[in-house]
């Protein structure tokens, strides 16, 4: 169990695919205009990356070694159609918010990066929990940036009003504030870390 | 005069990297060299392009007929992969020299979201045969674009002094915003051709 408790914080803090790894930087970027947009991205990804190391672990074995990237790709595929029928049938607003980045998880390296360096060489557990702590750290990121972009942008965080919006700077939430935003996160988590060691 | 409109609209108002966050991943990995800027460049035009023309064929020559849109994103994804591994040994056969300046960049763009993207985007925005080809090119032409500005900046940052913590891909991502916001000068552009 301790052991893995250390891949699921590994994931966290130590491999954190946003701000260590700087993976996955579209989605990132494109759907962190609101705290709660943020996070349901992060959770889509999250629940395709745990399912998708699931299944791979299982059936790792089975697949013959040149076809490996091909098949993973297919399974991530399957479970990215699924979260995206479910979105569009339950809340489709939110679809439409996040739009074309959902069928886009497919291509997010994250998820076939953790199931080429680790589902595939290890077994069905700490797969799990390896995207489970690899999809938290990337939802936390998100929901963080999210956060962040809203409250300058908008002075709200998750809707909730903590100044009034004319102190609002509108670029926040704009394109431009999506890069400024996660380039002044990422130097912070640098100078963190480099504290910490 | 939509044709136009559509060639502005993808490569300056809209463009890819700077305000529909496509590609960044490359973007920011190939960019720090002028040169591979351009290789990346040319190799996701020619993929994009090639991409498009036949994922919009298989969307409306098989899935739509037989009723499997929701097969969109696997077919959409394998076809690309085999497209792209199908280039790279075409090319290696029939050119060397370009094998040389592209080769390396192929393999990266089978992960490259732009590709993908525009596959899908076009079939959202029901263009037709014509203006998704021109899509593609105008989009390919603005990452292009967006690469050869950015790789261009990014030498100078090189020699530039910069706080060790904002050193590499933060002092870039910033830059990147700074770019976005020229970008948006030209939103409203499209006007005209309207």
């Amino acid at each position: 169990m301790s052991n893995n408790l250390k891949v699921l914080i590994n994931g966290l803090i130590k491999e954190n695919p946003i701000f260590v790894l700087l993976l996955g930087m579209c989605p990132t970027l494109a759907t962190t205009s609101s705290a709660l947009n943020g996070m349901s991205m992060g959770l889509a990804t999250m629940f395709v990356l745990v399912c998708s190391n699931i299944v791979i672990s299982l059936i790792k074995n089975l697949i013959p070694d040149k076809v490996r990237i091909p098949a993973f790709i297919v399974v991530i595929a399957t479970f990215v159609t699924l979260v995206q029928m479910m979105m569009n049938a339950y809340v489709p607003a939110l679809a439409d918010s996040l739009g074309i980045f959902i069928p886009l998880i497919v291509v997010n390296c994250i998820v076939l990066g953790r199931a080429e360096a680790f589902a595939s060489k290890n077994g069905v557990l700490s797969s799990f929990f390896d995207g489970l702590g690899i999809g938290l750290g990337f939802t936390g990121a998100l929901t963080l940036l999210g956060a962040v972009r809203e409250l300058l942008g908008t002075g709200k965080i998750f809707s909730m009003t903590i100044f009034p919006e004319n102190f609002g700077a509108l670029l926040f939430v704009l394109a431009p504030g999506a890069f400024i935003a996660l380039g002044y996160m990422i130097a912070i988590f640098n100078k963190l870390q480099k504290k910490t060691n | 005069m939509e044709i136009i409109g559509i060639i502005i609209v993808a490569i300056l108002v809209n463009n890819v990297v700077f305000s529909q966050f496509l590609g960044i991943c490359p973007f920011m990995g190939v960019s720090k060299k002028l040169d591979t800027a351009i290789g990346m460049g040319a190799a996701v035009t020619f993929v994009l392009t090639l991409a498009t023309l036949v994922t919009f064929l298989i969307q409306k020559g098989i899935l739509e007929p037989f009723g499997l849109e929701y097969l969109q994103t696997i077919t959409f994804i394998l076809v690309i992969a085999s497209l792209v591994q199908m280039v790279e040994i075409i090319i290696k056969k029939i050119s060397p020299p370009l094998y040389q300046a592209l080769g390396v960049y192929l393999p990266l763009i089978t992960t490259n979201c732009v590709i993908l993207g525009v596959a899908i985007l076009v079939i959202q925005k029901d263009y037709n045969l014509l203006e998704s080809i021109i899509y593609a090119v105008s989009t390919a032409i603005g990452y292009t674009m967006a690469l050869i500005i950015f790789s261009s900046i990014r030498e100078q940052l090189a020699l530039t002094k910069i706080p060790k913590a904002m050193q590499g891909v933060p002092i870039a991502l910033i830059t990147a915003g700074i770019l976005a916001m020229a970008f948006m000068g030209f939103s409203g552009i499209d006007q005209v051709f309207k």
